[in-house]
């Protein structure tokens, strides 16, 4: 099962999107106005910021669930329109009580009216054991834990195979281990993929982010991209990532 | 099998008090027949009982089926197309302003003495909580799972068939059970407006020569369908949805 073991390659070349000219109000008050974010191709940048600062907006903007305000502008590398190309991770792990495991990894395609032949449930299959479930294809979501559950939400945002990736806080309603656990696999899993990630923890972001982007103020400015070194998944007790958690915490504070 | 025990033990009070009463005040069989003679007339009128049984439960179960059936097809159009919304969602409130003992007369003028115009009366009944408990289910679908299958790229008939519509499934079982309850309701009303047969039917004719014990007799099978059915389509309701956890405490179940 090596090629379990790798990171699971995109079928589709990695893509670049940017939100430029962005333009955010909310009940009468402007919350951004002529923000820019440039996700590059085949790496994961994360949004950090306090709550109420618009930055899950923007992620639903790119996820195609939120309106985007005239004159919010989204670009993508080849030109081509983004509708279509994400795969979409939330907090909650969004499975569905009545559908097995697999079932429920296979729910894109289900829902797109596509029988899953047998590659794409040997995917699946490979996608859970991937994710430490190997075994537990029959069982329903309700028999694992909520670290179980979002390792299987995991695989089912891997399943989709899109050239974006958007996660929503995808760890923060789990325990502090369980969390650095996941982290590790996802950074493993998601190697080579364009990722969003919008997150309340600057040590989530300085292990598996590439370019960090602190979000603050009102209305509210972009900060310039922090570009921690070394491989993904960083280590936690890593000096330098320490000193860039101080640095990030200060950002996020002012 | 403690709780059969119990229910037993219950209804064996509940008979004794009935006979001590029967007793104690010494009214006449005419106006108050002790178990005992209901017991006797169940037994000596047991093949009337059974043919008019037949004929009552036909018509609760026909009118169950159909009246689910209805419901459920009307909730997933109200869901699913907005102009059903608009034009149907007055009719089902006003269908359920007018009590179906007023419409009762003109549906048997409609339908006829025979078994078409209980079956009708039990749909009416029924039609109008199945509709709104899988209705309400169909509305209260969990946003996220909504937002998850839209960036799947899902068309919303494909979000109504395969998300909205099994997590309406618990909302729905609640409203077939209390279909299971009152479809018996419907069957006797239709019978006591008019008909040649059923236990409606029969109790108005036992009422009428003073047969009070047939009468009670003809209750009680009626409240053996009513309890036997409610009790079916509950084991049914617990079989279809595996994944719904009973959070009832767990010593009320087992004690």
């Amino acid at each position: 099962m090596l090629a379990a073991m790798t990171a699971p390659m995109p079928a589709t070349p990695p893509l670049s999107v940017t939100v430029s000219r962005a333009r955010l109000t909310y009940g009468g008050t402007l919350l951004f106005s002529d923000l820019t974010l440039d996700l590059p191709a085949g790496r994961t940048t994360c949004l950090l910021g306090p709550s109420g600062v618009g930055k899950t907006t923007l992620l639903r903007i790119l996820a195609g669930l939120a309106e985007p305000e005239p004159p919010t502008c989204v670009t993508t590398g080849d030109g081509q329109p983004l509708a279509g190309r994400i795969a979409y991770m939330a907090q909650q792990d969004l499975l569905l009580p009545w559908l097995t495991i697999l079932d429920n990894v296979l729910l894109g395609d289900r829902l797109r009216h596509r029988r899953p032949d047998s590659g794409r449930v040997e995917r699946a299959r490979a996608l859970l054991d991937r994710v430490g479930l190997a075994g537990r294809e029959r069982d329903r979501p309700a028999a694992l834990s909520g670290g179980q559950r979002q390792r299987v939400a995991l695989a089912r945002t891997l399943m989709e195979d899109k050239p974006l990736v958007l996660m929503d806080e995808p760890f923060s309603a789990l325990d502090a281990i369980t969390r650095l656990r996941l982290q590790e696999t996802a950074a493993e899993t998601l190697a080579g993929r364009t990722v969003l990630m919008v997150t309340h923890d600057p040590l989530e972001a300085l292990r598996i982010g590439d370019h960090l982007h602190v979000m603050t103020g009102r209305p509210a400015v972009m900060g310039p991209a922090l570009e921690p070194s070394g491989p993904v998944p960083r280590r936690v007790d890593d000096p330098g990532l320490l000193a860039l958690q101080a640095e990030l915490l200060r950002r996020l504070a002012e | 099998m403690r709780a059969l025990l119990r229910g037993l033990v219950t209804l064996a009070v509940l008979i004794a008090g009935w006979q001590a009463l029967v007793w104690a005040t010494g009214l006449p069989r005419y106006l108050l027949p002790g178990p005992l003679a209901v017991a006797d007339a169940m037994q000596r009128q047991a093949p009337l009982l059974w043919s008019h049984g037949l004929t009552t439960l036909t018509e609760i179960l026909i009118g169950l089926v159909a009246g689910v059936a209805l419901g459920g097809v009307s909730a997933l159009l109200l869901a699913r197309f907005r102009a059903a919304r608009r034009w149907l969602m007055p009719l089902l409130l006003v269908s359920q302003a007018i009590p179906v003992f007023a419409l009762a007369p003109l549906l048997v003028l409609w339908l006829g003495y025979g078994m078409a115009s209980k079956i009708a009366m039990a749909v009416l009944v029924i039609y109008f909580p199945v509709t709104t408990a899988l209705f309400d289910g169909l509305r209260r679908t969990d946003p996220g799972w909504l937002d998850l299958a839209r960036t799947m790229g899902a068309s919303p008939a494909a979000i109504l068939w395969n998300i909205r519509l099994p997590a309406a499934l618990p909302a729905f079982w609640s409203g077939v059970r209390v279909a299971a309850a009152v479809a018996p309701i419907g069957a006797v009303i239709g019978e006591w407006v008019g008909s040649s047969s059923g236990l409606g039917y029969l109790m108005l004719h036992a009422n009428a020569r003073m047969q009070i014990d047939l009468l009670f007799a003809a209750v009680l099978v009626l409240g053996l369908f009513a309890v036997t059915l409610y009790a079916a389509v509950d084991a049914v309701a617990r079989r279809a949805l595996p994944w719904q956890p009973d959070t009832q405490p767990a010593e009320d179940a087992n004690p």
